[in-house]
């Protein structure tokens, strides 16, 4: 049911009958360690390079998320997923070799988001039965692409993010039980004119502050109807960014305002601001968030992946950053 | 809400932003990282000039021959520890301490080589070995020319 522009509500709402995370040595070490469902002491793991370790973490996520939804591959219809490496290599490669649909999406950090709103609309529309929405992201494949060789000795300014090492898989299904995907809100690119690719919290934190200001006002919710409201990865920065655009929006964010990626590294991990990377939301929700959803601790939760729309030509070319955010919200 | 026509931010807004972003930011500890970096580059210097008093006193050299092989054997020590993955440590910390001696230029040469060594000789060594380096090499010949016209031209 659509609520206004970006907003709409699920009338038969997807249940999200598996999911499985897996993250590199660092991300083990953090906050969410022990939720994570497979963590590696290898970040290459065992592979030639990391573009192979990254597209193999998805694959694994992604295999051990059907098998926890005891089902097969061969039951899923569709993939949707995502990452952050050029033209999604990592999402093409993991989804090849297995006999579903395949839909590659790109929304920079934002994509777990994108596929698993998406891919509820694809079930909740009644054209698919179960799909398997999945993102990753790699810190030494990322650090390449974006930034420099991992061993220059440059160094980090204090308001940059570390991109995580992780994937996280979903499966959503028409029957079942658990938690459910009710609704969301697709964002827009908000662009405020940050050019610094250092600050991306700064660059994401308008787009998630509209975002989330469409959600409460097209739902007509209140922040206090969700235990628990997650930015994807604004950083600590970002989000403090996000929080005060709220409140000058006139919308005030209780404390159950928080940032995957503000919350993944421990202080001493020298992550500066946090994590960031594709992989950050969509590890930390399938790790840490649905199994708090499975115990019942968290009941109402909305989940607001954040992405910075660059390319290295478009900041190199001196283009400003468009950021996108798109929210969906869980509820048991 | 309301679609508007006009979906573009306002320079107005962006402007407010950017000057939030500049107050607010998170900056450089400005004293810790100058004295970090005033250590370490002071450290590879004095490293510099003990390989020069030990190859001293091991060859005879002319004052020229012997800069020469100090310049090499700093580049090969800052190759030689960017191999053994210390060097990008060192320049989390020390910054431009680091990053300014020559041994800063080796790292930059040999960290891109090391990165796309899996692309291939070809394509991944020796094409991207020098993205990094690269502009330094081109700016140190621009230079170098020009001062040698200068020296050829004015100074005689």
């Amino acid at each position: 049911m659509r609520m206004g522009n970006q907003t709409f509500m699920f009338e038969k709402p997807p249940y999200i009958i598996g999911a499985s995370s897996v993250v590199g040595p660092k991300e083990a070490e953090g906050n969410f360690g022990e939720y994570f469902d497979l963590r590696l002491n290898d970040d290459a793991f065992g592979e030639k390079s990391y573009e192979k370790a990254e597209c193999k973490m998805q694959k694994t996520a992604m295999e051990s998320a059907v098998d926890r939804a005891e089902l097969k591959f061969g039951d899923i219809d569709a993939i949707l997923s995502g990452d952050i490496s050029n033209q999604i290599a990592a999402s093409s490669f993991a989804a090849r070799g297995h006999d579903a649909v395949f839909l590659g999406l790109y929304g920079a950090c934002a994509t777990f988001g994108e596929a698993a709103i998406l891919g509820g609309m694809l079930i909740a529309g009644g054209f698919m039965n179960r799909v398997v929405c999945a993102s990753s992201s790699h810190f030494s494949s990322a650090e390449r692409q974006y930034r420099y060789p991992l061993e220059l000795g440059n160094q980090r300014p204090p308001s940059s993010q570390w991109t995580v090492s992780a994937a996280g898989a979903v499966v959503l299904s028409v029957n079942g039980g658990g938690p459910k995907i009710t609704g969301g809100t697709l964002g827009k690119i908000v662009d405020f004119g940050v050019t610094d690719v250092n600050n991306m919290g700064a660059a994401m934190a308008p787009a998630a502050a509209e975002c989330i200001y469409a959600h409460f006002a097209e739902a007509k919710r209140t922040p206090g109807y969700y235990d628990l409201i997650l930015t994807g990865d604004l950083g600590k920065y970002g989000h403090g960014l996000a929080r005060k655009l709220l409140k000058e929006k006139g919308l005030g964010m209780p404390p159950s305002f928080n940032d995957c990626g503000a919350m993944i590294f421990k202080e001493e991990q020298e992550a500066f601001q946090g994590g960031s990377g594709a992989g950050c939301c969509g590890a930390v929700f399938s790790g840490y968030i649905y199994k708090r959803m499975k115990e019942k601790k968290l009941n109402r939760v909305l989940i607001v992946p954040t992405g910075a729309l660059l390319s290295k030509t478009s900041s190199e070319q001196g283009e400003s950053i468009p950021g996108i955010a798109h929210a969906f919200s869980v509820e048991n | 809400m309301d679609k508007t026509d006009k979906p573009e931010y306002p320079e107005a807004v962006q402007k407010e932003y950017s000057e939030l972003i500049k107050k607010t930011e998170p900056k450089t500890p400005k004293t810790k990282t100058m004295l970090c970096a005033f250590a370490v580059g002071g450290l590879i210097c004095c490293v510099g000039e003990a390989v020069k008093d030990v190859l001293d006193k091991l060859f005879t050299l002319t004052p020229v021959q012997l800069s020469a092989f100090v310049t090499a054997a700093m580049i090969f020590l800052g190759s030689l520890f960017t191999a053994l993955g210390i060097y990008d440590k060192l320049g989390r910390k020390a910054g431009a301490g680091s990053i300014v001696p020559i041994t800063g230029f080796a790292n930059s040469v040999a960290s891109s080589a090391i990165e796309h060594n899996r692309e291939g000789v070809f394509f991944g060594i020796c094409a991207q070995m020098f993205t990094v380096a690269g502009p330094v090499i081109v700016f140190g010949i621009v230079l170098s020319v020009a001062a040698g016209l200068i020296k050829m031209l004015i100074l005689k």
